[in-house]
């Protein structure tokens, strides 16, 4: 790298680093670079304890366009969206907004979730939105159970909420058309 | 005083109680609400974490129902959906290129200008607890007021009270009769959604929110989220099971306490559905339950 200047290194910069940080930053319409590394996303995060990479490290290796470190880390799918970090980021970097379209990323370029019960859990409930108009719990739990195996979980927990009425025996199918109709129009304009 | 009203799928499921409790606080207040016929889910996590325009479209579409009924106003007392309107409004405010794909998928013209309020907001505005209208004494309910992560957050979509340290609900509450304590961890997170996912975490979370609860003497916790009342209440006996540790801190809607406040039975609130009992507190007051 002797004698060499910034744009020559610049140039030399591997373009499937930066088509991933490009398709990054497309999805979530962030700028990532903005962030100077002050770790307030780590410190204020409820669930870096179940993390193996913090917020920052995240948002770090997404700028050096480490596609593999980010699309692979449970962080991603960790993440609950409590917008803790977005609104203590000094930068205005919306960061939660980046572990959504890092989740959408990882989803189209087909690699595989580090935390399966998330992705599940996500994709089993826009099926649900979509065939029934509204959440239909019953059916949410029953449909996960069927995915995870674990059907025994929660079984004593379900059943006193069953109980008590406050889980539903049969969906109500009111907007049905409507959720139907839309989320084929959403596919129909993603697969273009 | 007529508001459109958006109950989304928990208030007519696992929270029945807070559609319940609010529906009766506003009938005794005089306050109408009116259901938006044929409304649908907003979404919530599945569908931002899946498709950014869904997660818009959705709420952008009940939205436009309201539109067309000729409301200006929507009350949404879940805080998830509550959080999916104000993010709907505030991406086709400033985002037209997203405002005209919203329009395409969910055929027809949504113009962003719906006023999205919470049963907070709309009671706080109201002032009208004061005096004549609460009858019972519940100073002896010591609650803590838990605000959650979505309906402060983040400030500048949300514009709802302090994003750090909100007092709309204590101060609701206070004027309700109920005494109210101060505490640290009025807007940390339960870990929401993950509850069916990855159950730990939220085990972990309720158990530190608990402990601090209980830590400052409260026997209540007082919420404004069906999430946060799901985890705390569902998942209470496991978080003692973990921290070794017995907590019987029942969680209520602020709407019950209110309800409670203004001489409405607990089960005509709903108060008889939570997973840890109310009763044994409950029983100490005027007039019996």
């Amino acid at each position: 790298m002797k004698g060499r200047g910034m744009s020559e290194i610049s140039i030399n910069y591997n373009p499937s680093f930066s088509g991933f940080l490009l398709a990054l930053s497309k999805e979530s319409k962030q700028n990532v670079n903005a962030c100077f590394q002050c770790r307030k996303c780590a410190v204020g995060c409820p669930i870096a304890f179940a993390m193996d990479l913090t917020p920052t490290q995240i948002i770090h290796a997404a700028r050096l366009g480490l596609e593999d470190v980010v699309l692979n880390s449970k962080t991603i799918w960790l993440c609950a969206s409590c917008h803790t970090c977005t609104t203590r980021c000094p930068q205005d970097v919306d960061i939660a907004r980046v572990m959504d379209a890092a989740r959408i990323v990882a989803a189209r370029r087909g690699v595989k979730p580090s935390v399966k019960s998330v992705k599940h859990f996500f994709h089993t409930a826009v099926k649900n939105i979509e065939r029934f108009g509204r959440l239909y719990e019953l059916g949410l739990i029953m449909a996960l159970k069927l995915k995870t195996g674990e059907f025994t979980k929660d079984m004593k927990l379900g059943m006193e909420m069953f109980k008590k009425g406050k889980l539903k025996l049969v969906p109500s199918f009111k907007g049905m058309w409507d959720t139907r109709r839309i989320c084929k129009a959403v596919k129909k304009k993603e697969s273009r | 005083m007529s508001y459109a009203y958006y109950p989304g799928c928990s208030l007519h499921s696992t929270a029945e109680e807070y559609d319940r409790s609010f529906r009766q606080v506003c009938s005794g207040l005089g306050i109408k609400l009116e259901e938006i016929k044929n409304w649908v889910c907003c979404g919530s996590s599945p569908a931002h974490g899946t498709s950014h325009l869904l997660s818009i479209a959705l709420p952008a579409h009940n939205l436009s129902l309201v539109e067309k009924s000729g409301k200006e106003e929507v009350v949404v007392p879940c805080a998830a959906c509550y959080s999916r309107f104000k993010f709907a409004l505030y991406e086709v405010d400033r985002d037209r290129e997203m405002a005209q794909q919203v329009n395409e998928v969910i055929g027809s013209e949504f113009k962003g200008k719906v006023n999205v309020i919470h049963p907070l907001e709309m009671l706080s505005s109201q002032g009208a607890l004061a005096g004549t209208m609460v009858v019972r004494d519940l100073s002896f309910i010591k609650a803590v007021c838990y605000y959650g992560c979505l309906l402060t957050r983040p400030p500048k979509v949300m514009r709802f009270d302090s994003c750090e340290f909100p007092m709309s609900m204590d101060n609701l509450l206070r004027s309700a009769g109920v005494s109210i304590l101060d505490w640290s961890y009025k807007t940390e997170c339960c870990g929401a959604s993950l509850a069916l996912a990855e159950t730990g975490i939220v085990v972990k979370l309720v158990g530190d929110l608990l402990t601090e609860a209980k830590t400052v003497g409260a026997n209540a916790v007082a919420v404004a989220c069906p999430l946060c009342h799901a985890n705390l209440d569902t998942r209470q006996a496991e978080a003692e099971e973990m921290r070794g540790e017995k907590f019987g801190i029942p969680i209520f809607y602020f709407t019950e306490l209110i309800g409670l406040a203004m001489g409405y039975g607990g089960k005509e609130l709903g108060s008889d559905k939570h997973m840890v009992s109310a009763e044994p507190l409950l029983s100490r007051l005027q007039g019996g339950v």
